[in-house]
């Protein structure tokens, strides 16, 4: 077997130097692939495991990225990190935060081990994404160990690359059913000089009007929720313009440590509303997330509400039947997504009509021909 | 079922009868023969004329002649047919039909690429959305607006306008080029570092494949079930389907935008200067650099005011509230002087901040006064190495004996080098070819990319092979199979083949001229 980490010398020289892994877990991860195509085995890519529950049950023997970790480069001038699979999230964003920089789209941190891997992994962005973009807006470059044990890059560490297809955003969400993500480059972006969060008491409807309303001013809406009658804002920008936008909004001020602590709460799912929706899990309800255009009337379905992004994400606990949630979703141009339930029968995600369904097969193919991970991890027969 | 046809050629530089490529583009062993065309062209039409009107079928060579290239003249090539179809059903139709038949389709917008890749197929049938050309809906409350492919760029922010929203990502030819070729080619602008490229400010598009089904890509929420499909398909230069209508984010116009020019003594004070604001936690509305020959040139057009005796101009802009602005340029103004600007000038009105734009976005015209023609690269860099770029191009414009003027989108360390020379000189076009490469080359050298908004198309196929290994082009082929399994959208382009690139491998290392060719891959 050819040694990965030496490319025969008559071969072109490989993409963006400085990205290049040495780290010889990545035997270790090749090995293991390797292992299970010769074994018609198949592979559950698991970091920190914090994310189990999302989409379909996993399946497969453990390949554990986090032998594969640590932040590879990082220069804040170019806004740009780029980090190993198995780095620890909370670690990426601590060494961000030294710089005074951040990851803008605040993905959720479902426990300690959460890993950069399964962040790019799950595609799941924070309170802000309305305004600042989802995780795959901020990928500029992937790593990826493939079903056929190839270690390939994509993108870069540059902000604008169109050389080829964009094959690392794509990464982002695929829940590691096109391979092992290795490494990615991330943009990142230095911390705003001020922040401020305002609530106010609003039915759904004048809430959503407004919120609508607002972020189509120049103003810095930087996230927003709505749950129980209360609407709640974060302006986020430079100094100035959060000023005069409290002025133009109004609402009552929330004191800062008690505004981060309540953002910190919904970014992690630790909140009063997540924590019942759990319970409500374990007693055989469902936490449904709806993605709906931010302009969706309020939609018919029974259960307790949560909405975030400008109207966009609906956080749905209801023990209505799955395919009246799906409707309901449907029927306005978004769809749901089973979150969290004891009983995944009615499928994690919405279905796919043609010819996306074949669409999602063929590529799956073209990464992983034997189907050697997650599989059905995003849909049953992927 | 197929009927019988001559082998596809699957390198689009290849030549044929009515080919008049420049000297880049050497005539393929496969190029097909007039008989072969003409006979092929028949064949189409014969299968084409039921599904169109009449208009709307070119096919005589003084109606396809137009079509012959886009933004990129050096590569020509004249289609077997051009078609203009006037709904979506007629776009079906026509994609069903080149299906049975076997035959390439090459989507064209306004035809503003400037890498080729809507140069037409020897064999094929260009596929012109010009006449989708109308706005659909623009919704204020959700702040996006739904237009037909063929709607140009500028177009969609003046529909929005009356609502103090705009689409942020704005090429340099936004006048003319079209959504759709936007998100066919991931277009950015001056603009992009802030607010990001076209592919951060689509939401939907819908289009057909390459047998002619129809296809959604995005929603009008902010993700969609499944793989996100939307990411690959922008930027895969028509190779993935064929897109009909965008939905498009709209952002709400910054009340102020303003920008400082600086002038600068020294290359690499310039360079650093760049990544100074950068460091200093600002980005930038725009942040441009020019450098003295540019300046030179782009001065006697425009008469901007520019500092003539400056080594590098910086053009750094904010954009925002009255107050934000203030604040801002305060900052940028402190780091670009403790950066050693030897002169700043901050525009006073919106007059002021255009003239110092005029020069910039008249990079091009202007460089084609000095000189008989130019050839512009678009590679990116990390930012920290723009210095180390510009005094690399200084040098190489000793080893090719040609002069080379520089715009840069600094921001997102974007290099727009202008190589001047004269076409009807063939060892100058040789040279500038060289040089072009060397610049690419240097460019993945320092952790960059051979395109950073101009595409691939066919301009660039032989540098994908230095910026890819094997492995990850052949991926990227795979890609392209999930997608059009029969192979037919815009065949040849983005993607060298093997072939290609084992004859460019040996090309340059006869050359000596293969960077690092014997260090480890990882």
């Amino acid at each position: 077997m050819m040694d990965p980490t030496v490319r025969s010398p008559d071969a072109n020289p490989g993409p963006r130097l400085d990205t290049r892994i040495t780290d010889p877990a990545l035997r270790i991860l090749i090995d293991q692939v390797e292992a299970a195509r010769a074994a018609g085995a198949q592979l559950r890519i698991r970091g920190g495991g914090t994310k189990d529950f999302y989409g379909e049950p996993p399946q497969g023997e453990i390949l554990d990225t986090t032998v594969l970790e640590g932040i590879s480069s990082y220069e804040p001038t170019e806004l740009v990190v780029t980090a190993r699979c198995g780095t620890s999230l909370a670690t990426l964003e601590a060494a961000l935060a030294e710089k005074n920089q951040y990851l803008p789209f605040e993905p959720p941190h479902f426990g300690p081990g959460s890993t950069v891997g399964g962040m790019v992994a799950a595609g799941l962005s924070g309170p802000p994404r309305a305004s600042v973009g989802a995780v795959r807006d901020y990928v500029l470059g992937a790593t990826l160990l493939n079903g056929r044990a190839e270690v390939l890059s994509f993108g870069g560490q540059v902000m604008k690359n169109v050389a080829g297809y964009d094959v690392s955003r794509l990464l982002a969400g695929s829940l590691g059913t096109l391979g092992v993500i290795l490494e990615v480059s991330l943009k990142v972006l230095p911390l705003a000089p001020a922040t401020a969060t305002v609530r106010f008491e609003l039915a759904q409807i004048s809430a959503m009007q407004k919120i609508n309303e607002w972020s189509g001013l120049p103003l810095p809406i930087n996230a927003s929720a709505w749950w129980d009658g209360m609407l709640v804002v974060r302006l986020r920008g430079a100094l100035a313009a959060v000023q005069s936008a409290l002025v133009a909004l109004g609402g009552d001020v929330i004191e800062p440590t008690q505004a981060i602590a309540f953002w910190r709460g919904l970014r992690n799912q630790s909140d009063e509303y997540f924590v019942k929706a759990r319970q409500a899990v374990e007693q055989g309800g469902a936490l449904w997330r709806l993605s709906v255009p931010p302009t969706a009337p309020p939609l018919a379905v029974t259960g307790e509400q949560l909405i975030e992004w400008g109207g966009a994400q609906r956080w749905l606990c209801s023990a209505a039947p799955a395919d009246s949630v799906r409707d309901a979703a449907m029927r306005v141009g978004g769809h749901a997504t089973l979150f969290m339930s004891n009983d995944k029968s009615a499928g994690a995600f919405a279905p796919l009509r043609a010819p996306l369904d074949r669409i999602h097969r063929e590529l799956k193919k073209s990464f992983d021909p034997q189907g050697v991970f997650n599989p059905g991890r995003l849909y049953p027969d992927l | 079922m197929n009927a019988p046809l001559p082998a596809l050629v699957t390198d689009a530089t290849a030549t044929a009868d009515d080919t008049t490529a420049a000297a880049p583009a050497p005539a393929g062993p496969d190029a097909p023969s007039a008989d072969q065309r003409a006979q092929r062209r028949a064949q189409v039409v014969a299968e084409l004329a039921p599904l169109l009107p009449a208009h709307a079928l070119l096919s005589r060579s003084e109606d396809t002649v137009p079509y012959e290239c886009d933004g990129l003249t050096a590569y020509r090539q004249q289609p077997l047919v051009v078609v203009l179809p006037e709904t979506e059903d007629q776009v079906a139709a026509v994609l069903r039909a080149c299906d049975r038949l076997g035959v390439p389709v090459v989507a064209r917008g306004a035809g503003t690429g400037l890498s080729g890749g809507a140069l037409p197929h020897a064999l094929g049938v260009t596929l012109s959305l010009a006449k989708f050309n109308r706005i659909l809906k623009v919704d204020v409350l959700a702040r996006t607006a739904t237009v037909q492919c063929g709607v140009r760029n500028l177009a969609i922010s003046e529909a929005a306008a009356p609502y103090g929203l705009y689409y942020a990502p704005d090429p340099s030819s936004q006048i003319a080029c079209s959504i759709g070729g936007n998100v066919a080619e991931n277009s950015g602008g001056v603009h992009c570092l802030k607010y990001g490229l076209t592919v951060h400010n689509v939401l939907r598009v819908r289009g057909y494949t390459g047998q002619g089904e129809p296809v959604e890509f995005g929603s009008e929420a902010l993700d969609a079930a499944g793989l996100d499909l939307m990411s690959v398909l922008v930027g895969s230069e028509g190779m993935l389907a064929v897109v009909t209508e965008v939905t498009v984010k709209l952002v709400p116009k910054p009340l102020l935008a303003r920008c400082i020019m600086a002038s600068f003594d020294d290359i690499r004070q310039a360079g650093d200067a760049v990544a100074n604001v950068i460091a200093a936690g600002i980005i930038p509305a725009g942040l441009e650099m020019m450098d003295k020959p540019m300046t030179a040139a782009v001065e006697d057009f425009v008469h901007a005011g520019y500092d003539l005796n400056a080594q590098a101009i910086l053009l750094c802009e904010s954009d925002g509230t009255p107050e934000e602005v203030a604040e801002e340029i305060g900052r940028m103004l402190d780091v670009l002087a403790g950066s050693g600007a030897s002169r700043m000038e901050v525009s006073k009105d919106e007059a002021q901040r255009l003239r110092f734009w005029s020069g910039r976005k008249n990079a091009f015209p202007a460089s084609g006064r000095i000189s008989p023609d130019y050839m512009c690269m678009d590679s990116t860099i990390p930012r920290r190495r723009l210095a180390d770029i510009l005094l690399a191009i200084g040098e190489m414009e000793k080893k090719y004996g040609l002069r080379c003027a520089n715009v840069f989108h600094a921001g997102d360390g974007n290099l727009h080098p202008l190589i001047l020379f004269d076409a009807n000189d063939p060892d100058q076009l040789h040279r500038c070819e060289l040089f072009g490469a060397d610049i690419l080359e240097t460019s993945v050298a320092m952790g960059g990319s051979v395109t950073g908004e101009h595409g691939v198309g066919v301009e660039k196929l032989s540098s994908m092979c230095v910026q890819f290994s094997d492995a990850e082009r052949e991926q990227m082929t795979a890609v392209k199979r999930a997608f059009d399994p029969a192979g037919l959208l815009n065949p040849g382009k983005v993607i060298p083949t093997l072939v290609r690139c084992a004859e460019y491998g040996r090309m340059h290392v006869k050359r000596g001229l293969l960077p690092f060719a014997d260090i480890p891959r990882f």
